[in-house]
């Protein structure tokens, strides 16, 4: 029997099977179909009722349903409203929008203009980060064959509605993927976020009404045009609807772009579709979400994937990104490294995201250099709900996740740093001591060759010893040696 | 390029382009011929999926094969690019792994024109949109 086919290509339903960029290639794949149907069918208030009635949420990482969202744009009144297509995606090890991007503009470039003649605007504008520059350039080409085609534009179709489509460019600001510092950024201002309300929706670019939305989400919006809000409703779980993408990284076998229907188990998506752990290493733990989100471990593997399992499990969805890690990865350490991404791209405005990270993130370093006390793991714990209820934007409210989540899941790892000085996993280089096993040594002396600050010493077919206060532990010694004779402690 | 000023002159248009790739793939049809994309995302070209392009586009024009080929996205497997899709008249798409020129060669060798198989299958393991 064929196995089950655990995958659902719903949004990357183009991706890999059609030339960018050759529009004909897409309208054969019934690009814009959907679009010709809503503005010659339907008023904008039966089109938003339908993305309603699908379910659709916020694919960017919220979750917010996206029809109540375009809804509050369409009843905003303004002489001029933007839809804005936010391609800051900016998670470490994410990909799914740059791929989407590449593979299939057209179906953002649809989703876009259907989006403009729901909510009342006729300009829309992606903003995407320079850093992507093949999709800048199929996205470029898929806007001109548009306008070329009479499917961006004044008169669209005959029917009288006017939309067309800029893209503006990010340097690449993780802050900016937040949509109140996209749109300053997209004004020429600097990247920062502002306190919500008002919401783009009443108050946005330029201080006009503005919906923004995720390119996922965008890429969802013709399928339910053309096959109905109750087809779509139909997939995922009861509170989230459709299929979710993710960029599957890390120690997982078939690391790549994963499409499943909502509610598909964490074991799933790495096991069968991932095909499980490089080498036949231990799964210890995964991390959704990206800098915002959580480590899961091996009790999470049964829970069905959606915004909600994923919140209550300490983590959250996230744009996608899931970077699956096994038994020689250090917790704390990856912990340390989300803090050190956090520290680099806060933009600095507001003191618990700009300090506290900061000092989060040296109370962590602190406990990897074997300094750390089982008082600093309280105050981790405090200065992380601290910074939760306090930071502006989404950015710092999210930033302590992986400490809390690594914390709450291996508390017994921050343990053995904090106590017994060791790090489980062989990570933290300052935790760890090689040693020589006296009964393999056979004193070739290779290890001592190799060692770059001759901190091993020894007669030849003598036993060796290494110089505890000299080695800089770089493992040089440990793979040169053919004896099994060198471990780390 | 026609501009298109109907949503009916739309629907046409996708049934004459539906038409054209079926004629293609019409093992009777004289139109008839292969189509094969190339994974071409960021991490297809990072893997090599531009001189794998440019190989197929030569050697099946000098060794005379009636083909179409495309350069298309990201196909999802990056643990396997660069990746091609190929498309025999009458037959089922393939999607091949691990391409490199080498490889190309022996599918364009091998299993497109005597047919026989050739390692390095990515098994189908998604359901698509018409699928549920």
């Amino acid at each position: 029997m064929e196995k089950e086919k655990k995958q659902l290509r719903l949004v990357l339903r183009n991706c890999g099977l059609i030339d960018p960029e050759n529009i004909e290639e897409a309208i054969a794949n019934d690009a814009y179909i959907s679009l010709g149907k809503v503005i010659t069918e339907m008023s904008p208030a039966e089109a938003i009722d339908i993305v309603k009635r699908s379910g659709l949420r916020g694919r960017g990482g919220g979750g917010f349903p996206t029809g109540v969202k375009w809804e509050y744009a369409y009843n905003n009144k303004a002489d001029q409203k933007y839809v804005v297509c936010n391609a800051d995606e900016g998670d470490p090890g994410a990909f799914m929008d740059r791929s989407i991007l590449e593979g299939d503009p057209h179906s953002v470039i649809e989703a876009m203009a259907i989006c403009g003649f729901c909510t009342g605007a006729s300009e829309g504008l992606v903003y995407i980060r320079a850093e992507y520059p093949l999709a800048i350039k199929r996205l470029r080409i898929a806007l001109e064959q548009a306008r070329q085609y009479g499917l961006l534009g004044n008169n669209i179709m005959g029917t009288g509605f006017n939309f067309d489509i800029q893209m503006r460019y990010g340097a690449g600001a993780f802050v900016c993927g937040e949509e109140t510092a996209l749109i300053h950024s997209m004004e020429g201002l600097r990247g920062e976020p502002t306190v919500k309300p008002p919401f783009p929706a009443e108050s946005g670019y330029k201080g006009k009404p503005t919906n923004v939305n995720n390119v996922e989400t965008f890429a969802s919006i013709p399928v339910i045009f053309s096959k109905g809000p109750e087809w779509f409703s139909k997939i995922g779980t009861e509170k989230s609807k459709g299929t979710k993408v993710f960029a599957l990284a890390g120690k997982v076998n078939n690391v790549g772009l994963v499409e499943v229907p909502m509610g598909t188990s964490l074991r799933d998506v790495i096991f069968d579709i991932g095909g499980g752990i490089n080498n036949g290493k231990k799964f210890k733990a995964v991390q959704t979400g990206g800098p915002s989100g959580g480590c899961l471990t091996e009790n999470h593997l049964d829970t069905p994937i959606d915004f909600d399992n994923l919140i209550e499990a300490g983590s959250m969805m996230g744009s996608g990104g899931m970077i699956v890690m096994d038994e020689d990865d250090c917790m704390v350490s990856v912990a340390k490294f989300y803090l050190d991404f956090t520290v680099e791209e806060s933009c600095g405005k507001c003191a618990p995201c700009r300090v506290g990270n900061k000092r989060l993130y040296e109370l962590l370093d602190h406990i990897c250099k074997g300094n750390g006390e089982i008082s600093d793991l309280e105050r981790l714990r405090n200065m992380s709900e601290v910074i939760k209820d306090t930071a502006l934007c989404g950015l710092g409210q999210t930033s302590p996740n992986p400490v809390l989540s690594t914390l709450d899941n291996f508390y017994e790892e921050y343990l053995s740093h904090v106590i017994d000085k060791k790090c489980p996993a062989g990570q933290c280089k300052d935790l760890m001591e090689y040693h020589i096993i006296e009964e393999n040594c056979v004193g070739c002396t290779a290890c001592a060759r190799v060692c770059p600050v001759n901190a091993i010493t020894g007669e030849r077919k003598e036993v060796h010893r290494i110089n505890q206060d000299i080695c800089i532990k770089c493992g040089a010694c440990l793979e040169k040696c053919k004896f099994d004779a060198i471990i780390i402690q | 390029m026609k501009k298109i000023k109907s949503y009916s002159q739309l629907m046409d248009m996708r049934d004459d382009l539906k038409q054209k790739i079926s004629s293609y793939l019409n093992p009777d049809s004289i139109e008839s011929r292969l189509i094969i994309r190339v994974g071409m995302g960021t991490s297809g070209l990072a893997s090599g999926a531009g001189e794998v392009f440019d190989f197929l586009r030569d050697a099946l024009k000098k060794r005379n094969f009636e083909a179409e080929l495309y350069q298309a996205g990201d196909m999802g497997y990056s643990y396997a690019e660069p990746t091609i899709q190929v498309i025999k008249p009458g037959s089922e798409p393939l999607v091949f792994g691990d391409v490199n020129i080498e490889k190309a060669d022996e599918i364009i060798e091998k299993y497109i024109r005597n047919d026989e198989p050739v390692d390095g299958i990515i098994p189908v393991d998604y359901k698509i949109v018409d699928e549920i």
